[in-house]
């Protein structure tokens, strides 16, 4: 039976509609403009990232380094993990997609703190830019780890304006986490109990709890560095009775956890995708639920884990080790739920479950390396090598970038009112597939035969290699371009999107698309349970042009 | 209203944990270095004063209690005695940063600011009996940086009393709203108690005190 698809008008009100000019734009309290917002800048900065790794692996094509100089070298992958970490995948889910959603998946009209939010977005792009500017003017090459003493005493780089940038930077991580979590507690429309909670919900809780608890460690990690850089109060140099080590332990409280904050956003995708595409309730949904809090408490007890090599005691490191296999469990079990929620399921491969069976497969493959990791024994020999590298790409890339982009088009219809062009994005995500898994295979090889990280130069065996990840690394660029340019071009020639085009269920689908600047016309009253696909009309997941 | 008002100080309460994060970096860092260096953190803190210390630690409960009185007349709605309680409050406050002020010029007088001009001669050039000036170094840079970064929040909070006067002159406050009065409670109660624990792990760490 085909489906009607209705055919909005486009003058019909919307949070889009809702006002023209900049004003309008720069001083809404609505989530969803501000969704819209952070979307805008979080692209730039993934440009700009993206950027600085394309000059990387040209470099890397050769083993001379003969492209850019060493200290140059350092710039650049200092560059590209500070951008990529702090204004790209610690910000992307949450504050676009959670932004644009949690309000309309709880069944409010905004999330609690509407002002804070915009502030949150003025804080992101006022630390943005002022590291950027950083960048700019000379650059920092200490690493994204800033580790002492070379960043507080021998690097002549930028450190400082750009550790303020990363401070301002987490204020804008550390609001929006404050405001989903009331929202949560509080906002719920009647009938949406915690146990009726999408399960975005659940895991944007619980990046949420890392986000409020963390970042204030990292912050105050970064102005102790200052401190110590600026005034030489020695809390860092032996010299002065310090500990350079010190300067890890703190700075990997947060920054072990900070992974989590992006990894579990995209998980949050990945179960709201799957099941839609499943037709099937989500296998184990307390599992499920449980496990993102799981995944919270645990990532705060594993932080020196990257610190097995800095001089801790073995007897620490045993703890530490044991304590990383732990935290696998919880990643594992919705790995396992969300294969079960598939199974028996009715599966149809739209965009987003194309991304989300890559997310399966590569998160699976960045999880495991990262018990390899854990291993103590194994860690000696692959500790800063491009098997690190290579590991923590496949979650951060295959993980949840590929989340990224398949909730941003899934929930594309619903923001924006259009359809995206399905047969460019799906080429797209094979482009993305193929070229991610060409260009970071390669060094879990290369790590493994010892090519050591941020190197510019290499022996001369570790080229083949480095060529394959390299040519990978184009066709990836490729694959994100195409969205780029076809989502803009749906904006103006896609499909009108009805209300439901995937047949979802959700509150989000119960609106129009796009929402109304007040999300609901009235406020939902919810009987059903999370993910009520049995009760969902039989109609088959419509293909729309 | 009332679900507002709740949800409101709700997201105060999770702003101020936040807060007990960020401290508590700089709470860690003093105790890892005070359990290897016990010595020299003795010695720091014998050059505290601990008169000046005990003064301020009761001007800030004091200004906790005119600040409570703030919110209780928030609360009933009296106007004018809001402003007179938020005025003492901010005086308090103040008086607390000029007492710092004054033992932060001692510090610098007596060689204490680490960097380059930190030793164990004092003004006068009498050695202080340091058994480990490296490491006493590492106290004062921690009893700066903790003590440094809580009169940052007192003057933060002094901004937020400023702002919260000017709103109640201007008739914003009624016992049906009074929010931010409560909320910049929590916030200057919390800054209070951070103080309530720098007070003895800096300056009463030994009972051998000489000043």
């Amino acid at each position: 039976m085909a489906t009607v698809v209705t055919n909005q008008t486009v003058e019909k009100e919307n949070y889009l509609n809702a006002g023209y000019g900049l004003k309008s734009w720069l001083l809404t309290s609505d989530h969803k403009r501000i969704a819209i917002l952070y979307l805008i800048s979080i692209t730039v900065f993934f440009a700009i990232g993206g950027f600085f790794a394309m000059l990387i692996r040209l470099e890397l094509l050769t083993p001379a380094g003969d492209l850019v100089q060493s200290d140059t070298y350092n710039k650049l992958f200092t560059m590209h993990g500070v951008v990529m970490v702090f204004f790209f995948l610690i910000p992307s889910i949450p504050a676009t997609l959670g932004n644009f959603l949690v309000p309309l998946m709880v069944g409010a009209k905004d999330l609690a703190f509407p002002k804070i939010n915009l502030l949150s977005w003025y804080l992101y792009v006022i630390g943005g830019i002022t590291a950027l500017v950083a960048m700019f003017v000379g650059g920092v090459d200490t690493g994204w780890t800033f580790y002492t003493p070379f960043s507080t005493t021998y690097s002549n780089t930028n450190v400082i304006p750009v550790a303020i940038g990363v401070f301002i930077a987490g204020f804008s991580s550390i609001f929006t986490g404050l405001n989903i979590i009331v929202t949560v507690h509080r906002m719920r429309a009647p009938g949406m109990t915690w146990g009726r909670l999408p399960l975005f919900i659940w895991s944007h809780y619980a990046a949420s709890l890392i986000m409020v608890l963390g970042t204030p460690v990292i912050a105050i990690t970064l102005v102790l560095a200052a401190l110590e850089r600026a005034f030489n109060i020695g809390i860092f140099n032996p010299q002065l009775g310090g500990d350079p080590v010190l300067f890890q332990h703190l700075f990997w409280f947060y920054s072990h956890p900070a992974v989590y904050i992006m990894i579990l956003p995209s998980m949050a995708v990945i179960s709201e995708i799957i099941t839609c595409f499943s037709r099937k309730r989500v296998f184990g949904y307390e599992f499920v639920a449980l496990s993102s809090i799981g995944i919270a408490v645990l990532g705060f007890l594993v932080w020196a884990h990257h610190m097995f090599v800095a001089g801790i005691s073995v007897y620490a490191a045993l703890v530490f080790s044991l304590l990383s296999y732990l935290v696998a469990i919880p990643s594992a079990v919705k790995v396992f739920n969300w294969t079960a929620t598939m199974f028996k399921g009715s599966i149809s491969f739209q965009t987003p479950m194309l991304y989300a069976f890559g997310f399966i497969g590569l998160f699976t493959i960045g999880g495991l390396t990262g018990l390899f990791l854990a291993n103590l024994g194994v860690d000696v020999h692959v500790h800063d090598t491009y098997f690190v590298i290579a590991h923590f790409h496949y979650i951060m890339v295959g993980g949840a970038l590929m989340g990224y982009l398949g909730g941003l088009h899934f929930w594309w219809p619903k923001m924006t009112g259009r359809m995206y062009p399905e047969a460019w994005a799906k080429l797209s995500a094979l482009l993305v597939f193929v070229g991610f898994n060409l260009t970071f295979f390669p060094q879990f090889v290369l790590g493994y035969m010892g090519m050591p990280r941020r190197y510019h130069a290499y022996p001369p065996e570790f080229q083949v290699l480095n060529v394959l990840s390299t040519a990978g690394a184009s066709v990836l660029a490729v694959g994100y371009l195409f969205p780029f340019f076809y989502l803009l071009w749906s904006l103006k020639y896609g499909a009108i999107a009805p209300n439901n085009p995937w047949n979802a269920v959700g509150l989000e689908w119960m609106t129009s698309s796009p929402p109304p600047t007040h999300n609901f016309e009235a406020t939902p009253v919810v009987t059903w349970e999370a993910y009520d696909y049995e009760n969902q009309p039989q109609e088959e997941v419509p293909v729309v042009r | 209203m009332g679900q507002q008002r709740e949800t409101a100080t709700f997201g105060m309460w999770i702003f101020l944990i936040t807060e007990i994060m960020f401290f508590g970096g700089m709470f860690a860092a003093y105790l890892i270095y005070r359990l290897s260096y016990y010595q020299a953190w003795v010695d720091g803190s014998q050059r505290m004063d601990i008169t000046l210390g005990a003064i301020n630690t009761a001007v800030l409960i004091f200004s906790s209690l005119t600040m409570a009185m703030a919110v209780h007349s928030a609360q009933t709605g009296k106007r004018n005695l809001i402003i007179i309680f938020l005025i003492l409050t901010l005086v308090l406050g103040t008086t607390f940063l000029g007492i710092k002020a004054v033992e932060y010029h001692d510090h610098w007088k007596n060689h204490e600011v680490p960097g380059q001009y930190f030793s164990g001669l004092d003004a006068e050039g009498h050695d202080k009996g340091w058994h480990d000036v490296a490491h006493t170094s590492l106290y004062f840079a921690l009893y700066f940086a903790m003590t440094g970064m809580h009169a940052t929040h007192m003057i933060i909070g002094a901004g937020l009393l400023i702002w919260l006067i000017i709103a109640t002159y201007k008739g914003k406050f009624t016992e049906n709203y009074f929010s931010p009065v409560e909320n910049v409670g929590l916030y200057w109660h919390f800054v209070d108690i951070v103080w309530i624990y720098l007070f003895p792990l800096l300056y009463l760490i030994s009972k051998k005190h000489s000043g």
